[in-house]
């Protein structure tokens, strides 16, 4: 009956729980999210990295979530195994993990290595940057109902790094599209829209111009969307669709996007709720690796003065829980935020306010 | 003399429209001849095209300008611009086009594009602004995108490597971008503007996105009074959503362009009431400013109620660009007029009148 009772259990735990049905990594988190802690990569990063990153950590301590940290710096020295600053180490404790938070880098400036978000892309095959956006009910833009997910495939596209000269004052670019990498980048949307409760998925394009390649996405997308009956899909061509979400960004629920027009729609997204230092982010790569990351720069003026502003880091950490299907700790940690902002009372400089990082992370923790 | 500056003065000063009244100008003084009328081919278009020409040739009869339509039929779904058309276009160097509708992935080309390229229509303008009367979220919008027009990621070269891999080739010259970059110079020497902002992506398209950005950079060296500055594209639209007085021109290549000229349109009030162009070295085509790829919906055609203020700013930058500048003020100032009154717009500024009715609003206006 023990055994019975166990299977009825885990069968509960594990139709309840499945970010990613074929990932072994989710399999070993569904049955061990109630008991052991789950190990997460942590890349403070360079300037105001390593405060903001400190408020995560206590503000995930005061709201109990079982995540133990295993911190990883930048070398200053080039690791001929990735050929960039971060060591290979790094890079193999996120593919076991499966999870990680990184603070903003600073690229060092120099030849002869790859860019670290490059190195990070590469290595770890991440294939789509998840930015949800919504606006903060306590900071007022010219826009209030912004609640949108821009998706954005992250590999290919205009971003190939294909360019040469064919002869002199004549410059090609390649585009490249392919099947696989927009499927996948689909698949993962409609699953995203399926598992919290999304209903409706847009796939940004121009394919009345380029044909063959949009195209292509755009029958990717629509495979995809033959599967989830249940969520409306629909395509917007992109300059539509630039004009429509400054006018009525409540138009736009799912946006899913090749690499260069979801380059530009996830920033213009970022500005019309405040900005990168208010934007949360997440990589998603192969085998359900979850990278989340902080788009705002460094900030070296501001650096150890306790001046930052932790709210994008901790939005998206709140991004990495729910991947972890840790929803109930991701909601009470976002409504902290959020009531906080709103209030007013704690607020930091870039946001109109004179508090300091730890008063506001203190405030955070009481509100939760 | 004073004294009878005093009392002219107070009615320029008191007046409520007094922005808006029409400055008689005796200083344009036409060579003898000018007056004869200008034959100006017309294009209707697909979808609402039709209604908004209609529009433009309803307020060009009132006001007996020295232009002359001669129309022709060309529809999205053709494979090729008729001959005829382009014949007539180069005859009269000039031409009037509502929208044309691009059939979606489906192997014909765009028609807007085959026009631009046979005519060499290198410069696309689109001037958003704020037009006085119309609430918009963001105020102080003035900005006039110039966009290059023929090369670009729409060169149409694209081909299946191996079946599941498509490639597309995004073609940027000097000879384009010098040129380009030129004429943007040249509008904001002539118009007064102060700043000319170059939108690139050259931190990831080094070569090609980095030879635009070098031509612009040697022109702007023989245009000292104007600034000039370079902003990455991804910036540039989060920038105008949130501060969008700090830009003036703005030179870009077309992918970036499209994007850049629509989100503009819409923060300052919306596609329908944005006035635009595109001009070549021998031809000028007027057409509305940025129209989103759409030529409106079939409810919008059913019940007339296309907004037509777009082809009719446009038609006014027209008739400057015939050297007609008293009958381009009259019309302009009649439709800021009616905007501004509030009365009569059409369901995409918030109102409820037909095309016709703002026609005759305008027509009205008149003076």
């Amino acid at each position: 009956m023990a055994t019975q009772l166990l299977r009825r259990r885990a069968s509960q735990i594990l139709s309840r729980a499945n970010p990613n049905p074929s990932s072994p990594l989710s399999l070993a988190r569904a049955l061990s999210s109630d008991s052991a802690p789950i190990r997460a990569t942590l890349f403070p990063g360079d300037g105001i990295g390593p405060e903001i990153a400190e408020s995560v950590k206590q503000v995930f301590k005061g709201a109990e979530v079982p995540i133990e940290w295993e911190e990883h710096y930048v070398g200053d020295q080039i690791d001929p195994r990735t050929q960039s600053f971060l060591t290979w180490e790094s890079l193999e404790s996120v593919r076991r993990n499966g999870v990680g938070l990184k603070g903003p880098m600073a690229t060092p400036i120099g030849k002869g290595h790859r860019s670290l978000n490059l190195t990070l892309r590469k290595e770890l095959n991440l294939y789509a940057n998840v930015r949800p956006c919504y606006s903060l009910s306590g900071y007022k833009t010219r826009y209030d109902d912004v609640n949108l997910i821009t998706i954005r495939e992250n590999t290919e596209g205009e971003y190939s790094g294909l360019e040469h000269q064919v002869v002199r004052g004549v410059v090609e670019s390649l585009k490249i599209i392919t099947r696989q990498a927009s499927l996948r980048v689909a698949e993962y949307a409609f699953h995203y829209a399926k598992t919290h409760g999304r209903e409706r998925v847009s796939a940004i394009h121009k394919a009345n111009i380029m044909q063959k390649t949009d195209g292509l996405f755009l029958k990717c997308c629509r495979e995809v969307a033959e599967k989830y009956p249940e969520i409306t899909y629909k395509e917007v061509v992109i300059d539509n669709c630039c004009m429509m979400l400054v006018k009525n960004p409540a138009l736009f629920d799912v946006l899913v996007m090749p690499n260069l027009y979801g380059d530009i729609i996830s920033d213009l997204c970022a500005g019309l709720i405040g900005g990168l230092g208010l934007t949360p982010s997440c990589n998603i790569g192969e085998g359900g690796i979850a990278l989340a990351e902080a788009v705002h720069g460094s900030a070296p003026d501001i650096a150890g003065k306790n001046l930052a502003n932790p709210t994008a880091l901790l939005l998206s950490a709140v991004t990495m829980l729910r991947h972890l299907n840790l929803h109930d700790k991701a909601d009470r940690i976002q409504n902290a935020i959020l009531n906080t902002i709103a209030e007013g009372k704690y607020r930091t400089a870039d946001l109109g306010g004179s508090s300091t990082t730890t008063d506001f992370t203190r405030a955070i923790c009481d509100h939760l | 003399m004073a004294r009878r500056a005093i009392p002219l003065l107070k009615q320029l000063f008191t007046s409520p429209s007094s922005n808006l009244t029409p400055i008689r100008s005796v200083t344009y003084m036409p060579r003898p001849g000018d007056g004869a009328p200008r034959a100006v081919t017309l294009i209707q278009g697909d979808g609402i095209g039709p209604l908004v020409t209609g529009a433009v040739e309803q307020v060009m009869e009132a006001m007996h300008a020295p232009v002359y339509f001669e129309r022709y039929e060309v529809h999205g779904d053709m494979n090729r611009v008729p001959q005829e058309v382009i014949d007539s276009i180069k005859k009269n160097k000039v031409c009037l086009k509502g929208g044309l509708a691009t059939p979606m992935g489906g192997g014909v080309s765009s028609l807007n594009v085959q026009l631009r390229r046979e005519l060499d229509l290198y410069a696309s303008l689109v001037n958003c602004f704020n037009l006085p009367g119309l609430p918009t979220r963001h105020a102080n919008v003035d900005i006039v995108v110039i966009r290059e027009n023929t090369e670009g990621e729409y060169s149409g070269l694209e081909h299946e490597v191996v079946p599941g891999v498509v490639e597309s080739l995004k073609v940027i010259t000097k000879f384009c971008s010098e040129r380009i970059a030129k004429y943007a110079f040249e509008y904001a020497y002539l118009n007064n503007r102060k700043k000319v902002t170059a939108v690139h992506k050259a931190n990831i398209m080094k070569l090609a996105d980095g030879l635009f950005l070098e031509s612009c950079r040697e022109v702007a060296t023989k245009y000292p009074g104007i600034k000039y500055s370079e902003i990455i594209v991804d910036n540039c639209c989060m920038q105008l959503v949130s501060k969008p007085e700090q830009f003036d021109v703005m030179v870009t290549p077309n992918l970036y362009g499209n994007l850049v000229a629509n989100t503009a349109a819409g923060i300052a009030g919306g596609t329908g009431v944005m006035p635009g162009g595109n001009v070549g070295a021998d031809h000028a085509v007027f057409e509305q400013g940025a129209s989103a790829g759409n030529v409106g919906n079939e409810k919008q055609l059913k019940q007339k109620r296309a907004n037509p203020v777009a082809l009719l700013l446009s038609s006014a930058m027209m008739l400057r660009h015939l050297q007609f500048p008293s009958f381009a003020d009259r019309l302009e100032t009649a439709v800021k007029r009616v905007i501004l009154d509030g009365k009569y717009r059409t369901k995409d500024l918030g109102g409820t009148s037909t095309t016709q009715e703002v026609v005759d609003a305008v027509i009205a206006t008149l003076d």
